[in-house]
């Protein structure tokens, strides 16, 4: 396999990204390590968004609602093995857990299997409708979580022992950072690998003409809802390890505004592309830390960035530096 | 539960659909004629009530207030529109949805770097405060009564402006072929300025009008821009008369879901806990209405086009 | 006389370190400063430094940073004071739930905070801590007070209302603990809601003698606005967070004559209170609110424990700041078991001076007030 120029960049990126936590164990500066993993994080969400929105097409405003059921499914899971309290009693026990890889495994189950109706009714929609149908969507779930008291409403839900892994100590910065690391990989590992797939051909080739994918025999709706589905899991994964990070979920996670965001990593990367989400994520997150630094207005300024990013810089950073790519 | 307290909350929903309807008209016309999602909208509604009140505190004045926030907003919309959305137009949604979300950032922290952190006062006129008796022995307030009365003039001038004038024939044109009107020799770029500014100015009206009934501070526009969003969806984005159906459909099923909902709950399930199902069940409420009409009828209910 | 002898056995006590009071401390202070909500961290902030300031203090090098009302920005930034600006103590947070974020991880890992305004139950309560100082109230206070007064103005049957979130439910629990009159009604209104004009029907149609709301920030303004237009006229009870100096201005007059609960007014009659309100208006050319207030306090008690002992010595000083032994703008302060304020909480009435509304006290709902959640704390 040849290795283009994107190619470069992608690997420049990821040892960048596994780079800043070393080097902040060297410079004795733990906070890099914590912000290291929250671009790791993120962009594992923005990953599992790009499985929707850069391969299919489908501009979700709504997979904040995944990142936080994630988050929730991590929150609530500690919370009952914290003051072990079995979830369900009946039809059949269910205890909490503190376990990482239990966790993941719920987050994931639990998004994929949210977003199936919420996907299999918004997928009826296109364009503009199917951006605002999940973005109802994702407000309904936002307004139960705050409604909703027994899970701290608004205030939230806190996580007072960061989850265990077998075998290796959470609590360790750096290696937490590695867990998410390693996920994110794999989550990228996965999208190649997707995207490459005959699935993934007939995916993007729907994005691209529909009735000509219809006319061949592929069900269009079906392969996007898939592809949904998929896109809410990893979503939801990466709500769970958003979770451990902060030793704390609250329905925060599931606003507009957090669907808002992560579309943003994923433009800000460069649409479509493998690496466009990590690119993405550590840009934004990097941003959002120097001028929270220097200025009480760097809202204002952050909105400046991200208007000279999407007027001037178009393809994104990996756009930029990489060139456009052929169908472009 | 009196006809009368049913007949003011009736109205009640009405209000803010008409409301919402100001909001909206703007959204769907711009979308509708240069496809543009601008979540950027409800800042301008933010600008029309800091515009009304800051002059209203100067002169004294509502009414001058009222105008300068259509002056304001009309002129920060043009602005907006000639620098930053013209732009956008031949960009996708997504695109489109990155710009605008910055622009709230902008607008919202540059409001605040202007008129401080401190939410601003502005109050009804005296001319319209009080009230008017209605049939069945209920009153309702006069000043939302007027917001009625005004978004039902707003609903008639623009099925004028759109159906009756030179303008409005080039709206419709654009919205049915964007390269046409341009080769029949329309000035598209004027063109879409006075849409854009257009429906900025409706947003800053409706600002304005609401402002004296709220809170004027940063961050007013975003909830009503949802609403709005949620309105156009249900009504089939560009078409003026969905959004005033829906504007009005989603006012009154909000209004009453938080009024009914509560008392449906608690005749079954006690006080506390039927208001608090009843509550949280209401604030979900339009949401459930869009996701069940666009699961039934995926373009709204008057898609102007797909 | 005992304050006193206290204030030097611990002198005595701490010996040498009362002389390490020159170093430096660093202090981190998350607050809201953008957004609707800005105000609040804004008038934090201000009185905060201006304590500072008042103090000839340099020793106190406070570090700012805005969290946009945003619980997972909050952590990010107590994170990065914690492990890279390594500051000594954190303060500021505004809201509920941002404290329930940040506050556990923080105390877990030994640094103290000292709460410049929210106090969920939870903190007081079973997950209270010896690092976790409250320096204003435990949410459910002024509420409480409120319920006490409305028994005190012979109300008898009120009408509740809240946003639909957990501080808004500890506000009306708090106010029924205390008021001993029937309900004509309790509703739970959508967090963010601005219009309420279908809730203001239903208290007409409700046939109450007394409203008693709870709506902070601009939910509070777009409330009493509409009330005062509609024509109900029933008496309006509130905590004073609706009728702090910051809004007053943005509700006007329709907020005349309303009982407002609150532990602080700028009309208390002593000295340090004098002080506050004549410097801070001079500072910033404005009147001061209760937040302004509990910033300085929380300024002002750092200022007096660091005097006491040094910050590096952790448990010197964490018992220096439970001594609270400083001027409070509010007057009498201490600290109950849970390190929450036990305090006197005045009514006020909104009044009008020249053409500014402001509050003045009319009467004390509660002398040396603790909350209920005290007991559940095991300290």
């Amino acid at each position: 396999m040849e290795i283009g120029r994107e190619g470069v960049i992608n690997i420049v990126v990821a040892v960048a990204l596994l780079a800043i936590p070393f080097a902040a164990v060297v410079l004795d500066e733990t906070f890099y390590i914590t912000l290291a993993t929250r671009m790791a994080i993120l962009a594992l969400a923005a990953v599992g968004l790009n499985f929707a929105l850069g391969l299919g097409g489908l501009v979700s405003f709504g997979h904040a609602a995944f990142f936080g059921l994630g988050g929730y499914a991590a929150g609530i899971l500690a919370t009952h093995a914290f003051n072990a309290e079995p979830l369900l009693l009946w039809p059949i026990e269910i205890l909490g857990s503190n376990s990482m890889p239990v966790i993941w495994l719920t987050a994931i189950a639990i998004s994929a299997l949210v977003a199936l109706p919420i996907g299999a009714i918004s997928l009826r929609t296109t364009g503009v409708y199917f951006i605002m149908i999940t973005l109802a969507f994702a407000q309904m779930i936002y307004y139960f979580a705050i409604s909703w008291p027994a899970y701290g409403g608004e205030d939230g839900l806190s996580i007072y022992v960061r989850n265990g892994f077998p075998g290796v100590n959470t609590l360790n910065p750096l290696t937490f950072f590695l867990i998410c690391y390693t996920l994110l990989i794999v989550a990228l590992f996965l999208f190649a690998v997707f995207k490459d797939s005959r699935f993934g051909a007939a995916l993007q080739a729907a994005r691209q003409n529909e009735t000509r994918v219809a006319a061949v025999g592929i069900a269009p709706y079906r392969i996007r809802l898939a592809a949904f589905v998929i896109s809410a899991a990893i979503a939801g994964l990466a709500g769970a390890l958003f979770a451990d990070l902060n030793r704390f979920v609250s329905p925060s996670m599931l606003s507009w505004q957090m669907s808002g965001e992560l579309i943003i990593l994923i433009i800000l990367g460069g649409t479509g592309r493998l690496f466009g989400p990590v690119a993405g994520a550590m840009i934004f997150v990097l941003v959002e830390y120097f001028l929270g630094g220097i200025t009480e207005r760097w809202q204002f300024f952050l909105g400046l960035t991200l208007l000279v990013v999407v007027l001037f810089a178009r393809g994104g950073f990996i756009g930029l530096v990489a060139g456009r790519t052929r169908h472009e | 539960m009196t006809l009368a307290l049913f007949i003011e909350q009736l109205l009640n929903g009405i209000q803010l659909g008409v409301m919402l309807f100001l909001m909206a008209a703007g959204l769907t016309l711009i979308f509708g004629v240069m496809g543009l999602i601008n979540l950027a909208h409800g800042s301008f509604y933010m600008i029309g009530a800091f515009a009304c009140a800051a002059v209203a505190a100067a002169t004294g004045s509502f009414w001058l207030g009222l105008a300068a926030s259509l002056a304001a907003a009309a002129l920060v919309g043009a602005l907006v529109e000639m620098t930053v959305i013209r732009r956008l137009y031949e960009r996708d949604h997504l695109d489109q949805v990155l710009a605008t979300f910055a622009l709230i950032l902008i607008f919202s922290e540059g409001t605040r770097w202007l008129f401080g952190s401190f939410p601003l006062y502005l109050d009804i006129p005296q001319v319209l405060s009080g009230t008017i008796d209605l049939p069945g022995g209920s009153r309702y307030q006069l000043y939302r009564m007027a917001i009625i009365g005004v978004g039902v003039a707003v609903a008639g001038g623009l099925y004028l402006l759109i159906a009756r004038t030179r303008l409005g024939m080039r709206i419709r044109a654009g919205e049915a072929d964007r390269e046409m009107i341009g080769a029949l020799g329309v000035d598209i770029r004027t063109l879409y300025t006075v849409v854009f500014a257009l429906g900025a100015a409706l947003a800053g009206l409706a600002g304005a009008m609401v402002g004296a009934l709220q809170s004027v501070q940063v961050g007013m526009g975003e909830p009503v821009l949802i609403l709005a969003f949620v309105v156009i969806v249900i009504g089939g984005i560009g078409s003026i008369k969905g959004a005033l159906i829906g504007a009005i459909l989603v006012g009154v099923v909000d209004t009453m879901g938080r009024f009914l909902l509560p008392q449906f709950f608690i005749s079954f399930m006690g006080p506390s806990q039927g208001t608090a199902v009843g509550s949280a069940l209401a604030s979900m409420l339009i949401y459930i209405l869009m996701a069940l009409i666009l699961a039934v009828r995926p373009s709204g209910l008057f898609a102007a086009k797909g | 006389m005992k304050k006193l002898i206290a204030a030097g056995v611990v002198g005595l006590s701490l010996g040498i370190s009362g002389l390490a009071s020159a170093e430096s401390i660093k202090v981190g202070m998350i607050t809201t400063l953008s957004g609707g909500g800005a105000g609040l961290g804004v008038d934090v902030r201000d009185g905060f430094m201006l304590a500072l300031k008042n103090a000839g203090n340099t020793e106190i090098e406070v570090v700012t940073e805005d969290d946009g009302q945003k619980p997972e920005l909050a952590v990010q930034i107590a994170d990065k004071m914690v492990q890279s600006e390594k500051v000594d103590l954190l303060t500021g947070i505004i809201w509920s739930n941002l404290a329930m974020a940040v506050v556990p991880g923080v105390v877990q890992q030994d640094i103290l905070y000292l709460s410049p305004n929210a106090g969920p139950s939870a903190l007081a309560g079973a997950m209270c801590n010896k690092n976790y100082f409250n320096v204003a109230w435990q949410n459910d206070n002024l509420h409480e007070a409120m319920g006490a007064y409305a028994n005190d103005a012979g109300y008898k049957k009120a009408y509740i209302l809240a946003p639909n979130y957990p501080a808004g439910k500890d506000a009306l629990t708090g106010f029924k603990r205390y008021f001993k009159g029937d309900l004509a009604g309790e509703t739970y209104t959508q967090l963010g809601q601005t219009d309420y004009a279908a809730e203001i029907a239903q208290i007409r149609a409700s046939g109450a003698d007394a409203i008693f709301f709870f709506l902070p920030g601009g939910m509070g303004i777009a409330f009493m606005k509409q009330y005062a237009q509609s024509d109900v006229g029933l008496p309006v009870l509130g905590p004073a967070f609706s009728f702090s100096q910051d809004i007053l201005g943005a509700v006007g007059d329709a907020a005349l004559g309303v009982k407002n609960s609150s532990q602080w007014s700028k009309d208390i009659d002593n000295a340090a209170n004098k002080k506050f309100v004549e410097s801070f208006q001079a500072e910033y050319g404005r009147l001061p609110s209760l937040y302004a207030s509990q910033g300085y306090d929380t300024a002002n008690l750092i200022i007096a424990a660091a005097s006491k002992a040094s910050v590096k010595d952790k448990d010197a000083f964490r018992a220096a700041v439970k001594e609270a032994e400083f001027e409070s703008v509010r007057g009498d302060f201490r600290f109950g078991n849970n390190n929450h304020p036990i305090q006197d909480i005045y009514v006020r009435e909104v009044v009008k001076e020249g053409d500014v509304l402001t509050n003045k006290i009319v009467g004390t709902a509660f002398e040396d007030h603790q909350d209920a959640y005290a007991a559940e704390c095991k300290m």
